[in-house]
């Protein structure tokens, strides 16, 4: 299986994003830059956190117009995995692939530190080996991670079980219905504001991430059948 | 337009008569040697260069004879002070950079920009090294949060870095914050970078090779921060607001994209050498650039990328815009170098070349504008021996009997006076608005004695702090010099760690004060002293003098930032108490010194006396007998005792875990006295049950004085004093009043 981390301008957690692939499942993995045009080769993308062109105008609000984003558009319906984390959930909800928006935390103030999730779905790619309320620590860094969407939307996310993640313990942004992450309709793309890719070892406080980078060689490993495991 | 802009300007002759250059804060004798050296009159843009050259801020004028005094080699040196920071070997042909510097003046005013641009600069000093940032720290010392404008500037200084951090990627792990109405309206913030490097990438700020072009990489330069290292030269007055202008405004975006082109451009191999431009812009780079390479620097302004239209040579070359770099390449790598940049969004224009006649040359719109010999700007600045006086607080100091305060009774009160301190209480309000975790590398978050950094595909980490006690300088310069280096190296070795080395920052008042000098010198003796003794040398830092408000100098707060080396990452250590049943142990010994410590202040509203002594030879012991129980895996948690005492201490031992403790000390002293004391040398430990018989014979071995004082468990705090209880409580009593001491007096 392999494994792209997509690199904007500004993008800072995309070393982080590569070092978790290595580290929890071993597969290879490439840096790819914004201008790419050709994403066939690989078989899940992974949108990292950062501060894409400085969230000028609004987070993830240029970077829906790289070149790359088109590539990453495309692997989406031809349903390859697609992760976006922070700021890469903020490009993803800027381009479409997720509904709603992520809008300035409650406090006003950026937040560091770590945080309870409960995995409410765990028929997507990234969350399969999960059980459903399973209790995950995992760190958030975002200054702007409240999950908003309107009622209709949040209504349809709920009834299409769409909510993949939410905050077990104080919502720590005042985002809609605690959600803390979420998915297309089919589940191979998934957005959220905590850093799973941070919480891969026990040296960094938490190794509940992992399982995230797992699933999704799960997922691939079912979709392509035994032979294509190595 | 141009010439409009630049008719307004002062003409060489005006310079001399109206002595336009007292404005510069340059005197009329450093102008008769200017004169000297230019063998005439200098004209507006030379003036301007010359004065920022010759600021303290550039020139240490002030403080270089005392700068000597610092031991600044040793046998993991790699780079000393006169770099943009200082390298040590850590092994493996790696070694890290390391700097700190201070943004107090422009904080003062514009906390946000100004604390924003102090952490890009330091960043810049890293990366500019060659070197890859790892962690980024700061030291804040802010008046009283009862005041507004001191909330208001602690919100925005905070806000600052985080802003920068967290958008460049480099996790800021570590500080500390202190309030005390003695910084009141001159704020401190020191900021801290640590990077990465291997050996062979590393560079230095030098134009080598006659004839090579020199190029200017980041966005293009405005109008803003002229006269930055003037106004940080000078103390801050009701006038200072205007000065708004000379604060610079930064964008942690273009930093971020100007470091990852240049270390791309440094690993290619073709930097011959480079600097970034921070305090003097332009003019501090290309001239120490040159004076390095023994050569000159010819300057072409029209090529410098100019944001605003009709920039006069002065403006240019004393402006302060962020993010900016010069470096110099041979000419056949032209190509290559502009390549990398551009792959970043970035431009590189060429505006000089290094020349052999050891001047700087400026040239604009055809004619020559300055033309100054790159010694006499770099070199040549008269250096000051300032008179020292010894100040009348500090003689009547002395005799104050610091034991003569009626006993406190209630100590769960003073406890929880002391924890609800804002110096001494949680910061979390702070550091949970930096992004501490990026580059998923930190393993001791911010809260404990010191942070740790681990070493991608090594076994080893970094710990890195930074502490200055300024109450104890303040009462007695030399010995709170000798504790500040002291407690750094105390908190590296509680974490796990050999301490390295220092870099400081030398926050004063202003040096004309024959008692603010006597200040620098006494404490730079202490801490040099110190730097010896526990052979961490001063590899680099930065002096930030005229820190003054209306009722006078600041304490005397000389940060020390220091690294130490952990060997293995099974050897990390932190300070919160760990299972049920553990033994607690407190090694050194308690004296009855309240002198500058938090329980003076908190409890009797009062910072006099004598600080804690300190025993050098005592606190290296102490060093190498818990590093030495660390390495023999004999240790579950390790912390300094610094302000708050032994109270404080075993309090903030069980906030980790909500883990309680029930312990008995046994002492001749008043209990008052005897848990709030802040002797130095005093580390507490707790051990697995199994590990304290050996635990306490390695110690008696290596002749440090420990005592065993109790147990971890339950989630009560329980002290006792000689079978008396004294202090009593749950764990979550004390920990609300730490805990919310600042976001309280922050609503």
């Amino acid at each position: 299986m392999k494994f792209a981390v997509i690199v904007f301008p500004g993008s800072n957690c995309d070393i982080d994003m590569l070092k978790a692939v290595e580290d929890t499942v071993g597969q290879p993995v490439d840096y790819v830059w914004h201008t790419a045009t050709d994403l066939s080769a690989y078989d899940a993308i992974l949108v990292p956190g950062g501060f894409s062109y400085g969230d000028y105008l609004r987070c993830g609000a240029i970077a829906q117009f790289a070149p790359v984003m088109s590539e990453i558009r495309k692997a989406a319906e031809q349903g390859k995995f697609v992760l976006g984390v922070c700021n890469g959930f903020q490009i993803l909800t800027e381009a479409g692939l997720l509904p709603g928006a992520l809008i300035r935390n409650k406090s006003l103030k950026f937040r560091c530190h770590p945080v309870d999730l409960r995995v409410e779905n765990t028929k997507t790619a990234f969350t399969n080996g999960y059980e459903h309320g399973d209790l995950i620590r995992i760190p958030i860094a975002h200054g702007e991670g409240n999950f908003y969407c309107d009622d209709e939307t949040l209504a349809k996310l709920q009834a299409n079980e769409q909510i993949v993640f939410r905050y077990a313990g104080d919502n720590p942004n005042g985002s809609v219905d605690d959600i803390a992450g979420i998915c297309n309709e089919e589940g191979n793309v998934v957005g959220m504001m905590p850093h799973p890719e941070r919480a891969v070892s026990e040296l960094l406080g938490s190794a509940d991430g992992a399982g995230m980078f797992k699933s999704v060689l799960n997922a691939w490993r079912e979709r392509n059948g035994a032979a294509s495991v190595r | 337009m141009a010439q409009q802009v630049s008719a307004k300007e002062p003409t060489t002759l005006q310079i001399a008569e109206q002595k336009i250059y007292k404005q510069f804060g340059v005197s009329d004798s450093e102008y008769a040697l200017i004169c000297d050296f230019l063998g005439r009159q200098p004209n507006y843009t030379e003036i301007g260069v010359f004065s920022v050259m010759w600021s303290e801020h550039c020139a240490y004028k002030n403080s270089k004879p005392l700068l000597r005094r610092f031991p600044t080699t040793g046998p993991r040196v790699l780079m000393g002070p006169g770099e943009g920071a200082g390298i040590v070997d850590i092994g493996d042909k790696q070694a890290v950079v390391f700097k700190i510097e201070s943004h107090n003046h422009p904080s003062a005013v514009e906390p946000y920009q100004g604390a924003a641009t102090g952490v890009g600069g330091i960043i810049r000093d890293i990366f500019s090294m060659g070197s890859r940032p790892i962690a980024l720290l700061n030291s804040l010392r802010f008046g009283r949060l009862e005041n507004d404008r001191v909330r208001y500037l602690f919100e925005h200084v905070v806000s600052g870095i985080a802003g920068y951090g967290n958008c460049i990627g480099i996790p800021t792990v570590a500080g500390e914050v202190m309030f005390d109405e003695a910084y009141e309206g001159n704020p401190l913030v020191n900021a801290m970078c640590v990077g990465l490097i291997d050996h062979d990438k590393i560079q230095r700020g030098v134009a080598k090779g006659v004839g090579n072009p020199v190029f200017y990489v980041g966005p293009a330069t405005g109008r803003d921060g002229i006269h930055g290292a003037t106004f940080a030269s000078e103390d801050l007055t009701a006038e200072s607001e205007a000065k708004r202008s000379a604060v610079q405004v930064g964008d942690p975006f273009m930093e971020k994209l100007v470091m990852e082109a240049t270390l791309e451009l440094i690993d290619s191999g073709i930097v011959l050498g480079i600097q970034d431009m921070g305090a003097a812009g332009l003019t501090c780079s290309s001239a120490e650039m040159a004076s390095k390479a023994g050569n000159g620097m010819e300057l072409y302004l029209d090529e410098v990328p100019q944001r605003e239209e009709g920039m006069t040579a002065y403006e240019m070359m004393l402006s302060e815009s962020q993010e900016r770099m010069l470096f110099v390449t041979e000419p056949q790598h032209e190509a290559q170098a502009k390549a990398i940049f551009e792959r970043w969004g970035l431009h590189c224009a060429k505006v000089g070349k290094v020349t052999d006649d050891g001047r700087l040359r400026l040239f604009h719109k055809g004619e020559e504008v300055a033309d100054m010999p790159v010694k006499a700007l770099v070199d040549d600045c008269p250096i000051y021996d300032k008179p020292s006086k010894v100040p009348d607080y500090y003689l009547k100091n002395g005799s104050i009997d610091t034991n003569r305060y009626e006993q406190a009774l209630d100590l769960n009160d003073a406890l929880k006076k002391v924890l609800g301190s804002p110096s001494l209480a949680s910061k979390e309000w702070v550091y949970s608005q930096y992004d501490y975790q990026v580059r998923t590398s930190t393993a001791v978050v911010p809260g404990s004695d010191a942070a740790v950094v681990t070493i991608r595909g090594t076994r080893k980490a970094l710990a890195m702090t930074t502490d200055c006690n300024g109450r104890y300088v303040y009462l007695d310069p030399e010995v709170g010099g000798r504790i500040a280096v002291a407690e750094a190296a105390r908190n590296i070795v509680c974490s796990g760690g050999e301490p390295l080395a220092i870099t400081d920052n030398l926050n004063f008042g202003s040096p004309e004060k024959p008692e603010v000098f006597w200040q620098m010198e006494k404490s730079v003796d202490g801490m040099a002293e110190a730097c010896r003794f526990l052979e961490t040398p001063v590899i680099g830092g930065n002096v930030s003098l005229y820190n003054e408000n209306a009722k006078g100098a600041i304490y005397p707060t000389p940060v020390v930032g220091m690294v130490g080396l952990i060997a293995d990452i099974d050897h990390i250590t932190t300070q919160e108490f760990k299972a049920e049943g553990d033994v607690i142990f407190l090694l050194g010994e308690t004296k009855a010194e309240i002198g500058g410590s938090e329980f003076q202040y908190a409890v009797h509203g009062l910072t006099e006396g004598r600080p804690p002594e300190i025993d050098l030879a005592t606190e290296k012991a102490l060093h190498g007998a818990v590093l030495g129980a660390i390495r023999q895996g004999l240790v579950a948690s390790a912390h300094d005792l610094s302000e708050g005492g032994l109270a404080a201490a075993v309090a903030e031992a069980t906030f980790g875990r909500g883990l309680g403790a029930k312990i008995d000390f046994a002492t001749n002293l008043r209990p008052d006295l005897a848990l709030f004391s802040e002797s130095q040398s005093r580390i507490l430990l707790s051990a697995k049950p199994r590990h304290a018989e050996e635990l306490a014979a390695w110690l008696s071995e290596q002749g440090v004085p420990a005592q065993q004082l109790g147990t971890v468990g339950g989630d009560r705090l329980a002290i006792a004093v000689n079978g008396h209880t004294a202090i009593e409580a749950s764990v979550n009593e004390f920990r609300q009043e730490w805990k919310e001491a600042i976001p309280c007096r922050m609503q």
